[in-house]
């Protein structure tokens, strides 16, 4: 990135080239806004320690006892082995609230999340661990494609206005307001009951050992294939017309009609000036969407039996398995921090104004 | 309109002969007084294009029959009848039947009435409390302000529905009021947040500033000068809460968390996912559901867009100049003037 | 006679990353009812400023601003009885109304806050006012500001500042927006209502010319700091400050202007 500083022009200095008439451009290095950065990371830091203190609270507002549940399941467990348990779940009543909550922020700054009844005793940070690829590989990599297809087609709606291309914004987003769930319901019904081109749910076929063969990854990239397709489908409506408004918007603007009254070809209007200014909001939204990556996929888990956090989060809170249900949510709030954080720092470079600031 | 008076007698000596003023010339009869119909006229402006209007068409078909409800349905959608189990579409089942014989259409013209009453309900909630956290914080200054601020992001960061899962998972039977107390709670934040940035923008307008200069006190300030330019905005964020609340609803009904003891079109498509419909291909049972809230989805998009092309009537016109001088023979992204010589005039674009 | 006195003040601004900014540097004037006084300068030199340390949207760093020998109260009823002396007129036709009230709305709302005339006589305050506007009340008073055009809503916006009957105006760059056909209108108007009502106006402006023809005394600001001032035609015919006589060369000479474009046509010949 470079800063645009007020210069007269050198010899040889071509001003469509470097972008307006008055100005050259001086390759400077990009100033990276440290307060606004440091804002950003001390509310993050507030919103994570809140998040952790609500999830610490969660367990105890609930009805049942997660033990008892799993004694009453597993009989051949001595009673010293179901105090240790308790023990370890934090749930024993002995010590005070306030001791409770220290030794809740010791075990997890040791990265201890506890251990997973449902899933045979396995320390709950192994259990998320796995699911947690499966959600981001698939959702990541879906939603990353929605938005570069739907900001770059709205870019081109918001160019070509009037034409024929109008008529992709009611279907986009006509697909963007079915619920979602119904969407792959559907999906699954016409294209693997009916049709039969794809299998009918989960990351892989049953009976399949993961391990790092071609024919693993081609059955994973075949199941995959619809729910992907479907979270596609279903968001790319939101960010074509998003872009397709701000494009609008900017199309209005004077800079632009000074670039095409200076003879700018239109491409180059269309994708360096209008464009770069269009999408800086859209990559907020972006920075949003990412948060929601790892929270709203549960929908698509549950109907593709999908085994991502979403459905892993389910299956906890319906066995009542605490820890597994707290170590899940936290994944899922530090993920969303961090996603925000990323994008904040992103637009912090992309924005003029946001480096300006600190000068 | 010429309204000034004409009062030479008191022009200055001293100004020069060119400084006129005008005739008093009454051009047209004075408006008439507003009344209490054309005041509501001008305050649903907004809503007053073919695509708010149709989509407000659409929203109050579902209203009325949700009210309705008892009275449209043929049968009780509980009636179970066992002779008629699985049955695709006929004189006496419009929209045929489910596993054990219940009436899909009088199921879902009574799924209409939950899905309504906390679609509505929630927005309703999640709302005022953007517009008291919203505006508040865009008009004070200080920590109050930026504490207001980090309150709202908090929100808006937390992971909603994980949250609802969990908090629902607490409740054996959760009634319709608390479902949508808490959808509400959870989609306040994006509205204060937009509310926020618009009302910092118009705190530094000069109107306020008089209102301030003028002893205006501060409740006034918000509620009188502020609020009736927020309005679009708003609206706007009311309608895009009742679509989430219903997706949210729906959605939530549909997995299993909200018990299926109430009525609404998630809940139809859960029995109807877990009785194989999908599978088995009955598409009298998920087809009419899904489309309905698919339904209510398009009119609020509709009723949104409208309010959009209202603030932003670029967003309108855009389209329609563009499509305007194609009639013409011009491309509306042209960097060329286009002088036509064969008539008497120069057209420049 | 009613008398402001601007004494000594200084407004520091802090800038977040840039340290301070001086907007006002020791600046100090006198206001008096029946006198115009002129403050000439650029964007940027503070002109602004002193109109929101005036209606009290701001606070001076340091000086002190008194009327009729007391410090200006921040708050309570002090403060609203100053409110109700010192009216302003601001720059802006266009966002100086609100757009969602009407002309009658806008008039009431100062006759309401400060209990100028008893309820029932509140329409016939409002037309009346309109009236000393030279607006026909019949034809305005129940439209609303976009109905009207750049000099009504201007008109508008003086007849509101009276409402309160006020002792002091301070009229920042009040025809600045305007159409230049249409200034002098407005300008004459606010002359003959200070002649009426005996009213002390601030004319805040960066032009030169008007501000001869509509005040007193004139004081001269450059960068927050009063580099001039004195009797309205000394300073503009005779400047002494090199600011000002810098600001009075840019300002277009009807009688000079004319051969120079003369010459420049017939040099192109």
């Amino acid at each position: 990135m470079s800063a645009v500083a007020p210069q007269l022009p050198t010899p040889g200095f071509d001003a469509i080239e470097a972008g307006t008439t008055a100005t050259g451009a001086v390759k400077a290095r990009a100033r990276i806004p440290w307060r606004f950065l440091g804002n950003r990371a001390l509310f993050y830091l507030f919103t994570l320690w809140a998040a952790i203190t609500i999830n610490f609270f969660l367990p105890r507002l609930m009805k049942g006892d997660a033990v008892t549940a799993y004694l009453a399941r597993n009989r051949n467990v001595t009673p010293e082995a179901a105090d240790a348990l308790r023990a370890l779940l934090g749930l024993d009543t002995d010590a005070s609230l306030w001791q409770q909550y220290i030794d809740y922020w010791a075990h997890l700054l040791r990265g201890d999340l506890g251990i997973s009844l449902l899933h045979g005793m396995r320390p709950v940070t192994e259990v998320v661990g796995q699911s947690l690829i499966w959600t981001v590989a698939l959702v990541g990599f879906a939603t990353l494609i929605a938005f570069a297809v739907g900001t770059i087609g709205g870019a081109i709606v918001g160019w070509r206005r009037g034409s024929r291309l109008d008529v992709l914004i009611p279907i986009t987003t006509f697909f963007s307001t079915i619920p979602y769930f119904w969407l792959g319901l559907l999906a699954i019904s016409v294209f693997s009951v009916a049709l039969g081109w794809f299998p009918i749910g989960k990351a892989y076929g049953v009976g399949v050992a993961p391990e790092w063969s071609w024919e693993f990854i081609g059955d994973v990239l075949h199941h995959g294939f619809l729910p992907a397709a479907t979270i596609v489908i279903a968001s790319l409506g939101g960010w074509m017309l998003g872009m397709r408004n701000m494009m609008l918007t900017v199309l209005d603007e004077d800079y632009v009609t000074v670039a095409q009254a200076k003879g700018m070809p239109n491409d180059r209007v269309l994708w360096r000036y209008a464009a770069r200014n269009a999408v800086l909001p859209q990559i907020q939204s972006f920075a949003l969407a990412l948060g929601f990556i790892v929270g709203g996929t549960i929908v698509m888990e549950v109907v593709f039996s999908y085994p991502g956090v979403g459905k892993l989060l389910l299956d906890a809170t319906n066995a009542k398995d605490y820890a597994l249900m707290q170590g899940v949510f936290l994944v899922i709030t530090i993920s969303v921090l961090l996603a925000n954080l990323l994008a904040d720092v992103a637009y912090a470079f992309l924005d003029p104004r946001t480096r300006q600031t600190e000068a | 309109m010429n309204t000034i008076v004409n009062d030479t007698t008191q022009r200055p000596a001293n100004a020069p002969a060119t400084a006129t003023v005008r005739n008093a010339a009454p051009a047209g009869k004075a408006p008439k007084k507003p009344t209490f119909w054309s005041k509501l006229g001008a305050a649903f402006a907004m809503f007053r294009n073919r695509k708010s209007i149709t989509g407000l068409s659409i929203l109050g078909f579902f209203v009325l029959v949700a009210i309705f409800a008892d009275v449209l349905a043929p049968y009780s959608p509980t009636k179970v009848d066992n002779t008629a189990r699985f049955q695709p579409p006929s004189a006496e089942h419009w929209l045929g039947t489910t596993h054990i014989g219940e009436d899909v259409l009088s199921q879902v013209i009574h799924g209409t009435r939950g899905v309504i009453v906390v679609g509505f309900l929630a927005a309703i909630i999640a709302t005022v409390i953007a517009i008291v956290v919203g505006v508040l914080s865009g008009y004070l200054r200080g920590w109050r302000s930026e504490g207001l601020s980090a309150l709202t992001n908090v929100f808006l960061v937390i992971p909603g529905i994980p949250l609802i899962i969990i908090v629902a998972s607490m409740f054996e039977d959760p009634p319709l009021i608390l479902i949508a107390a808490v959808l509400g709670l959870i989609g306040w934040a994006w509205g204060a947040r937009v509310l926020r940035a618009q009302t910092m923008s118009l705190r530094s307008r000069d109107f306020v500033q008089a209102a301030r200069a003028n002893g205006e006190p501060l409740r006034r300030i918000i509620t009188v000068e502020m609020l009736p330019n927020l309005m679009a905005l708003i609206a706007a964020s009311f309608v895009g809460t009742v679509t989430a609340a219903i997706i949210g609803l729906t959605t939530l009904s549909y997995i299993g968390i909200i018990p299926v003891t109430t009525y609404n079109w998630g809940t139809i498509l859960n029995w109807a996912s877990a009785q194989g419909a999908f599978r088995q291909g009955q598409w009298w049972w998920f087809m009419p559901p899904g489309l309905c809230i698919a339904a209510i989805g398009v009119a609020l998009s509709l009723i949104n867009f409208g309010i959009d092309e209202y603030v932003n009537p670029r967003l309108r016109s855009a389209g329609e100049r563009a499509r305007a001088m194609k009639k013409k023979g011009m491309n509306v992204n042209d960097t060329v003037t286009v002088v036509r010589t064969n008539t008497n005039t120069q057209e420049n674009p | 006679m009613t008398v402001l006195e601007f004494d000594a003040v200084t407004k520091v601004y802090s800038v977040r990353g840039a340290g301070q900014m001086k907007a006002l540097d020791d600046v100090s004037f006198t206001l008096r009812s029946g006198q115009t006084v002129g403050l000439v300068g650029q964007s940027g030199s503070g002109k602004s400023t002193i109109a929101k340390i005036l209606t009290q949207l701001e606070s001076p760093t340091s000086g002190e601003v008194r009327l009729d020998g007391e410090p200006i109260p921040r708050r309570g009823k002090g403060l609203r009885a100053y409110r109700q002396q010192l009216r302003m007129v601001f720059q802006d036709p266009f966002a100086s109304l609100n757009p969602y009230h009407t002309i009658r709305y806008a008039i009431q709302r100062p006759l309401e806050l400060d209990k100028v005339v008893p309820k029932d006589k509140l329409d016939d305050e409002v037309r009346r006012l309109l009236g000393r506007v030279r607006l026909d009340g019949d034809a305005v008073i129940d439209r609303r500001p976009h109905e009207l055009s750049g000099g009504q809503r201007q008109r508008v916006a003086i007849a509101r500042a009276l409402a309160s009957r006020p002792k002091l105006l301070v009229a920042d760059e009040p025809v600045s927006m305007l159409d230049v056909s249409i200034r002098l209108g407005v300008l004459n108007l606010l002359a003959d209502l200070q002649r009426e009502h005996g009213l002390g106006v601030l004319y805040i402006t960066h032009d030169l010319a008007t501000a001869r023809h509509f005040s007193d005394e004139i004081l001269v600001l450059n960068q927050g700091r009063v580099v001039e001032r004195g009797p309205a035609d000394d300073v503009i015919l005779h400047p002494q400050n090199p600011y000002t006589q810098e600001l009075r060369a840019a300002s277009p000479d009807p009688d000079t202007y004319f051969a120079h474009a003369a010459g420049i046509l017939g040099g192109e010949k």
